[in-house]
């Protein structure tokens, strides 16, 4: 494992989403990173994610979702982070966000719009995110 | 005979139990009436003479009491999310036995610390944060502490990261530090707490409150009352090393100004299909429900349950009902016994009343939420659907003509189906409230305490859950 980097992140599957398998192997590859990492599991609601953000001082939100109703849950996240106090909080979103075969450069854009910092494909590896925390955390 | 004596100064009544550690039995029991905290020497020595009536002349080998006179424990507390450290914090304090005044999330404001400064709590338990988590809030509310003027315990359970530079703040506070209470998201850590809240209610708050002349007569342990009743249940439900309790249970305390609810269990999801989400829950768990009583708390129970309905139970006009509540809310000591019969069907609905709302508010919820792939259930708090025990303990559940229709209130209902509550359970009666008794017992003989519980609590039968039909019907 690499040495711990200081970073706090709060991870988890939003919405009513119960594929429980890859959060798993995000948590365990971000600690082998150095993160500290919370992981809320699956179903987790947006108050949770603000919650244990607020309650761990986290660097950043990671946010999965699988089954294709990402948009809905999403929505609405980054203003309920800046009400909390959480201003600026870096914010991801993965996984198989939208339902089907979409443009991505129309999906990434919509959930800029909403707020997240980095919108990923289906099919991204934990290395690559690893990469984009590591720059955008300033670790290393 | 090794006789022992247990003492519970409460606010109205001081108790005395004498205990034969021999015969693992009760010897006798008396009480007697205290009017004032300063009265608390003579309510003891008065009960005392009266039990000697009972049971002779006795040398005791040791004396231990636990109390709630004076107002009980008055403490605060302080957290971060209101949901998260600043309910951990609260669950300590309760299971510790505190009478909690008040919950503060987020940092202090200027009108809170008004609010501190102007009745100053016996302890106030500082949290927030998670270890290596949130730093800020709890820094800067330790920070705010210290510029009042006034000056209580301290115990500090929050993020160990911030643990230096409270400590540098509250230099001149009487400061405990304890391990946090959520150590990390979701997990509660909250025993070590509790042991510093009884050992600083020893300590220092019974000094401070005319009990210290009393514990010259004590030979140690004293405790705050609903800490005694927690230590008693859950040695009666988990047992000793060497011999088995009898299962998860809850216990409901009717009293005349508020109601207190305990459970003790995992309290876990008991489907594949239930997501638990929130804070951990507690194993063994106390609520109290400050605006739940018989007497000085009706008010509460109207409003919570609406005067029509209750009127209805009790079989009353509503407006009769409402003439006989004033006349209990005068005369707060009036008992069961010397009631006309519409006064003892209220003073039924009112305690059945109490019992359910307490433990509904104790349960936890399962929330049936409607998702783009079906339904799905989640459950937030503690789970006692799979508990098979209730405990009835307090003046107004001992006292009850119909005890096992009050249990019963306690249960799962079809009214409240997304409320945890028990299917079925075996319902016992701590008809001669030895629990707080057993409970100071257990901190020197658990096997004794366990065992003459054991014996002492009367069985009252099983009941069931409660279905909206046979409700309707009025059948019990
Ligand atoms: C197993 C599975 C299930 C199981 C889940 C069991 C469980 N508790 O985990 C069950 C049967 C319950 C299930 C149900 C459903 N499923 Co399903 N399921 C799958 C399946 C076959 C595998 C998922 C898996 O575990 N993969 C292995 C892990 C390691 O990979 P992963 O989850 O993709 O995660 C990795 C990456 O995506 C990435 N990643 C994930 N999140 C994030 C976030 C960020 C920020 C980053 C950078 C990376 C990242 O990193 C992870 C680790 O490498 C996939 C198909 C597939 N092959 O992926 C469908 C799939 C995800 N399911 C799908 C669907 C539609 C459903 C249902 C709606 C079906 C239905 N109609 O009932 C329900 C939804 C239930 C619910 N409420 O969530 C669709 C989603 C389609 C879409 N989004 O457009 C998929 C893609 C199948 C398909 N091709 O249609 N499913």
């Amino acid at each position: 494992m690499e040495q711990e980097n200081g970073k706090r992140l709060v991870i988890g599957v939003i919405g009513a989403d119960v594929h429980a398998v890859g959060i798993r192997i995000l948590e365990f590859a971000f600690r082998q990173a150095g993160f500290q990492v919370t992981n809320l599991g699956v179903m987790v609601s947006q108050e949770e994610f603000i919650g244990a953000a607020l309650e761990t001082g986290a660097d950043a939100i990671v946010v999965s979702s699988l089954y294709g109703h990402g948009e809905l849950d999403c929505r609405g996240l980054r203003d309920k982070c800046d009400e909390a106090g959480l201003e600026g909080i870096l914010l991801y979103v993965g996984g198989n966000i939208v339902v089907g075969k979409q443009d991505f450069n129309d999906v990434e854009k919509r959930f800029h719009e909403m707020g997240f910092d980095r919108v990923f494909p289906p099919g991204t590896t934990p290395e690559q995110a690893i990469e984009c925390l590591n720059k955008d955390l300033g670790v290393g | 005979m090794r006789p022992v004596l247990l003492i519970d100064f409460g606010s109205t009544f001081t108790k005395v139990t004498a205990v034969d550690l021999e015969a693992e039995r009760i010897l006798g029991r008396s009480s007697a009436f205290t009017t004032a905290d300063s009265d608390i020497g003579r309510g003891l020595n008065l009960a005392l003479d009266r039990l000697a009536d009972k049971t002779g002349d006795l040398v005791y080998e040791s004396r231990l009491a636990c109390s709630s006179a004076a107002g009980g424990l008055r403490v605060m507390v302080s957290g971060l999310v209101p949901e998260l450290t600043a309910e951990a914090a609260r669950l300590a304090a309760l299971g510790a036995g505190a009478k909690i005044c008040r919950v503060f999330s987020h940092q202090l404001t200027r009108c809170d610390l008004t609010e501190i400064e102007e009745n100053p709590p016996d302890i106030f338990l500082l949290t927030g944060g998670t270890d290596g988590g949130n730093r800020q809030c709890i820094t800067s509310n330790a920070e705010r502490l210290a510029s009042l003027t006034s000056r209580f315990p301290i115990i500090f359970a929050g993020n160990r990261s911030a643990l230096d530079d409270c400590e540098r703040l509250l230099a001149d506070f009487p400061l405990t530090v304890c391990p946090n209470v959520m150590p990390c998201f979701g997990e509660l850590r909250i025993e070590p707490v509790q042991k510093e809240i009884r050992r600083l209610f020893l300590e220092r708050i019974v000094s401070a409150r005319g009990l210290s002349r009393t514990r010259e007569l004590l030979s140690g342990i004293l405790m705050p009352t609903p800490s005694a009743i927690l230590s008693a249940v859950t040695l009666l439900a988990g047992g000793t090393k060497e011999e088995p309790g009898i299962g998860d249970l809850i216990a409901v305390d009717v009293g005349g100004a508020t109601t207190d609810v305990y459970s003790v269990g995992q309290g876990e999801p008991d489907d594949a299909g239930i997501i638990f989400k929130g804070l951990e829950e507690p194993y063994a768990k106390r609520t109290v429900e400050g605006d739940i009583g018989v007497r000085y708390s009706i008010q509460g129970i109207i409003d919570e349950v609406g005067p029509d309905r209750l009127a209805c139970e009790a079989d009353l006009e509503t407006g009769r009902l409402v003439q006989l509540v004033s006349h209990l809310t005068a005369q707060p000591f009036l008992l069961p016994e010397d009631q006309g019969e519409e006064l003892r069907r209220l003073d039924h609905t009112l305690a059945a009343s109490a019992v359910d709302v307490a433990t509904r508010r104790h349960a936890g919820v399962l929330s049936r939420v409607y998702t783009p792939m079906g339904p799905a259930w989640l459950q937030k708090g503690k789970n006692l659907r799979q508990m098979e025990r209730i405990i009835l303990t307090g003046g107004s559940l001992i006292y009850s003509t119909r005890p096992l229709e009050l249990a019963r209130q306690a249960l799962y209902s079809d009214r409240h189906p997304e409320s945890l509550r028990p299917y079925r359970a075996q319902a016992l009666l701590d008809q001669d409230y030895i629990l707080s008794a057993m409970g100071v017992l257990a901190e020197r003989e658990p096997g004794i305490a366990l065992r003459i519980m054991k014996k002492e609590l009367t069985p009252l039968g099983v009941c069931h859950r409660r279905q909206d039909q046979e409700e309707a019907n009025g059948s019990a």
